[in-house]
């Protein structure tokens, strides 16, 4: 079995369907993206993924393990991890405090231990750190550790998310839109280390973007929506020379 | 029988009051998202401003009203001026907290100006009764009913029908796209305020018969109310009288059918149980953030 | 600016960042040790209040201020604090087991409140934990056979080890500052644990901190008990120190102190809730020093600005009219509120904060660097 499966995922708010019978599996390893217009249903299918929405119908499987009635907070823990289209920082701590947030699924001590701060707690949290140093020196976000979130630039936010994202070390990450906001140069970087995420740690990425030169630089796979129906999977080229696919973006 | 519609006659009467001080918190909550711990002082306020009018200066009791109505609005859009907009962008706790501490000053000083003796107003409608064959019906009641009835049509046409009106619903779906669209966004929350500071004044002068007016009457009315507002989903203006109506009801049934102490804590119960079953209220509705 | 080389993770943890830290707090701590032995009867029973109600305030911020969870009910938790231990000690229970018993009975109601404070969010918090304050009081002053109703319970001298320690006594002051103390350590290792960091980030965002792994209603349902906990032990101090206690003194009014206690120290620091507690306990003093001297000081004032004997008289005595209406102290609370929020929205402790920046910075500091960034009405509608 691949290692994200997701059988038949339907989503509907009302009459309103914003997915509808989605199939796709993203293999070990690979860079899969969701492309479409607005409203196709691609950031639905992350948050279906992240079980903020429960699916009308379908079953989702990681691993080989199902997770489509997993509480949001298992997610983290089974080795998913997410970014955000309108970036979901915690504005008001510091950066470093941000990507020790990141590293909550891999808090092993108790309330106990930590209301009197025990040696285990304490070697813990050098452990926690130390893996976020490894992120901080991986994205170059050495200048910002210690700066409030609030005060920095967009571009920087979007890296501090995806840094976040690594420091609790998944197996999979879900990127929603990582291009959206950033200037040419920015998206170059990103592009970069999206590639460097996959071939160096091993992560899976499965995106959404918009942006379709970055698309076809960095992904293996595309998967086209539209109004919340598959329309074509392939490679990058395939998929964008897809007659439907053409249609949906231009329009008939 | 006769007991219970008596019952719930004066529990009508008395739900109609909260749920003018409900309407109050409801309309400036849609357009600012501020709940005003203050409209019960505002309430306090106007019964204190028609005191002054009708039994100090001795008008005649509708030009006293309607003066008392008309001061409190300014005062409503003063204090909006001066204490609320400051703030407006701040956590909303922190808002809040602003409307209590605006509370907390009213209630003094309206204590020591007026005194913390319970003060009466003559009213066309503090003696009379009407009867329906054995029931006795006091026109004071009566009186309540009627004229919440005819304010909250009043403000029905007016959020209906006139152009401002719609202003000010545009303003509360969304102030910037209304700040864009070129209404006064700013002209129309202060109007909330004058709007809903009148609201809580005319509460205020229909209430002197009933209750007598003393410095702590808005708080201890304005708990009352909170129930009130959630009931109706805060938020939606029919709501905020239909939930104080029935919390009105419900308490006075409690204070007449069961032991002591349960009329107090009845509207609370109720409140804590429609939260924990249906916290959107009953006319309520939130919506999902998206991310 | 102290620069500091970071050579080791240990620095960042550490709560006594630098050398400077530990010479502070040492002098702080000498001077509030011989406090009692130096101070009047009076003021050192106006520190405990402060011990307390800083007390409260530190439970307050954990709820408030780190997991961004309103509460205007926290005085119904000192009352249930309170009232097992004045039942507690009436049946023969030490010290040392009612205390604990206190704080654990209290964090069980918190975590009853917290599960329903679930589905709530702002202003529907704000209002239910108002009613459970009402329900509360109603309930005390009701359940006669344990709480005697609106009678009140009296509470005999704290018993320690067999030894009587009166409210008045430099023993009970040290007791009430140690409480404080650790209460501080406890919160501030909290803070630099995953549990701390867990409450800020659902705070900042539910949403991403759900994605992140938090179990966002678990978090919030221990972060009430955690913060109930705290007020119930400081509730059974505040029971030994007025050694009366009664329905009416735990109603809203109480809540909304406690809140000012936050507001006004700084809502994003434990400064914040020591600071704020010095301020409210003091007031009272103050109001009581200036209700005595100010009119005689207005009076002369009139006269020397040439105003006749008689007139300066009269305004005298209207000064000491206004002074000593009932009301004053209200209105004053109210004005502070306000101005608070209006002018000092990050507290004491912000301004603290400002004031050291500014000589640190000494010749550099911009008029501009703490300007209030102006943002629309932001949304809370949608969750």
């Amino acid at each position: 079995m691949s290692f994200l499966v997701a059988e038949n995922i339907s989503l509907q708010f009302g009459g309103l369907k914003a997915v509808d019978q989605v199939n796709f599996a993203v293999e070990r390893g690979e860079i899969f993206t969701i492309i479409g217009p607005n409203g196709a249903g691609k950031t639905s299918i992350f948050n279906l993924i992240s079980r903020f929405y429960n699916p009308t119908s379908g079953r989702l499987f990681f691993d080989g393990e199902e997770f489509t009635s997993a509480p949001p907070h298992r997610i983290a823990k089974m080795g998913i991890a997410r970014t955000f289209q309108n970036i979901e920082l915690f504005d008001n701590t510091t950066v470093l405090s941000n990507l020790l947030v990141g590293r909550h699924c891999h808090a092993t001590t108790n309330l106990v231990q930590e209301l009197l701060f025990l040696p285990a707690v304490r070697r813990a949290e050098f452990e926690h750190r130390f893996r976020v140093e490894q992120v901080i020196e991986l994205l170059d976000l050495e200048p910002y550790r210690d700066k409030l979130i609030s005060g920095l630039p967009y571009g920087v936010r979007k890296v501090i998310e995806l840094a976040r994202a690594l420091c609790s070390e998944p197996k999979l990450m879900l990127l929603d839109e990582p291009s959206s906001g950033l200037n040419v140069e920015e998206t170059d970087d990103m592009s970069f280390w999206i590639r460097d995420i996959r071939d160096e740690l091993g992560i899976t990425v499965l995106m959404v973007e918009h942006d379709m030169n970055l698309v076809s630089r960095v992904s293996d796979r595309v998967l086209a929506l539209n109004y919340g129906r598959e329309l074509a999977t392939g490679t990058p080229s395939e998929v964008q020379s897809h007659p439907e696919v053409v249609a949906a973006y231009l329009g008939t | 029988m006769l007991d219970f519609i008596q019952q719930l006659v004066s529990g009508v009467a008395l739900g109609c009051i909260y749920g003018l001080i409900a309407l109050g918190f409801v309309l400036i909550y849609k357009t600012t998202e501020v709940v005003n711990f203050a409209q019960g002082e505002l309430l306090m306020l106007g019964g204190f401003f028609a005191f002054t009018f009708i039994a100090l200066l001795g008008l005649n009791y509708w030009i006293g009203f309607a003066l008392a109505v008309v001061c409190m609005a300014a005062f409503g859009a003063a204090s909006e001026r001066f204490v609320l907009r400051p703030v407006l962008g701040s956590p909303q706790f922190s808002i809040v907290m602003a409307t209590v501490g605006l509370g907390f000053f009213l209630r003094s000083v309206a204590g020591m100006i007026w005194g913390t003796d319970d003060l009466k107003i003559d009213t066309p409608f503090s003696t009379g009764v009407l009867r329906i064959g054995d029931l006795v019906l006091a026109h004071d009641k009566l009186s309540v009913i009627v004229a919440t009835a005819i304010l909250c049509i009043a403000l029905y046409l007016f959020f209906t029908k006139t152009q401002l009106g719609t202003a000010m619903r545009a303003t509360s779906e969304n102030m910037l796209a209304a700040y864009y669209m070129g209404i006064p966004v700013k002209t129309v929350v202060s109007l909330t305020w004058a709007i809903s500071a009148a609201v809580a004044a005319c509460a205020g002068v229909l209430l002197a018969p009933i209750t007598f007016i003393h410095s702590n009457v808005g708080l201890v009315l304005a708990l009352k109310a909170f129930p009130a507002a959630v009931l109706g989903g805060f938020g939606s203006i029919p709501g905020a009288v239909v939930g104080g109506i029935i919390i009105g009801v419900i308490e006075n049934m409690a204070g007449f059918y069961l032991a002591q102490g349960w009329k107090d804590v009845a509207p609370h119960i109720v409140l804590l149980t429609m939260l924990l079953l249906k916290p959107e209220g009953l006319f309520g509705h939130i919506g999902r953030k998206k991310v | 600016m102290r620069f500091i080389f970071k050579t080791d993770y240990d620095q960042d943890i550490r709560i006594f960042k630098h050398s400077g830290y530990w010479y502070s707090y040492s002098i702080l701590l000498l001077v509030l040790a011989m406090a009692p032995f130096v101070l009047g009867n009076y003021l050192q029973s106006q520190l405990v209040f402060v011990f307390i109600y800083a007390t409260v305030g530190i439970s307050l911020l954990i709820l408030v201020g780190f997991t961004g969870q309103a509460s205007l009910g926290h005085a119904a938790f000192l009352a249930i604090g309170a009232y097992t231990s004045a039942y507690c000690q009436q049946h023969g229970v030490p010290f040392v087991v009612y205390f604990p018993l206190a704080g654990i009975l209290t964090g069980m109601v918190g975590v009853l409140v917290g599960f329903p404070a679930l589905r709530l969010q702002g202003i529907y918090l704000v209002i239910a934990t108002i009613s459970f304050g009402a329900i509360v009081e109603e309930i005390l002053a009701r359940w006669e056979s344990v709480t005697h109703g609106n009678e009140g319970m009296k509470l005999r001298t704290l018993e320690l080890f067999g030894q009587a320690v009166p409210r008045d006594s430099p023993g009970f002051y040290f007791l009430c500052l140690a409480v404080l103390i650790l209460v501080i350590l406890a919160t501030l290792n909290l803070l630099r644990s995953p549990t701390g960091r867990a409450f800020v980030a659902i705070r900042d965002s539910e949403t991403a901190a759900k994605s992140m792994g938090i179990d966002v209603a678990a978090y919030k349902v221990r972060s009430f008990g955690i913060s109930a906990t705290i007020t119930g032990l400081a509730g059974c101090l505040y029971a030994h120190k007025l050694s009366f206690i009664s329905p009416e003194m735990f109603t809203l009014l109480l809540s909304i102190e406690f809140i000012i206690v936050i507001i006004i120290g700084g809502i994003f620091s434990l400064h914040g809730a020591v600071l704020g507690a010095i301020f409210i306990v003091m007031i009272d003093p103050f109001l009581t020093t200036l209700k005595d001297d100010l009119p005689g000081m207005i009076g002369n004032l009139v006269h020397v600005f040439g105003a006749d004997v008689p007139t300066a008289s009269k305004v005298q005595d209207q000064a000491a009219s206004i002074a000593s209406a009932p009301g004053l102290k209200g209105a004053i609370y109210g004005l502070i509120i306000v101005g608070f929020i209006l002018f000092e929205p990050t507290g004491l402790y912000g301004r603290w904060l400002k004031i050291k920046l500014y000589f640190q910075t000494f010749p550099m500091y911009k008029a501009a660097t703490f300007k209030r960034q102006k943002t629309y009405v932001k949304s809370e509608r949608n969750r």
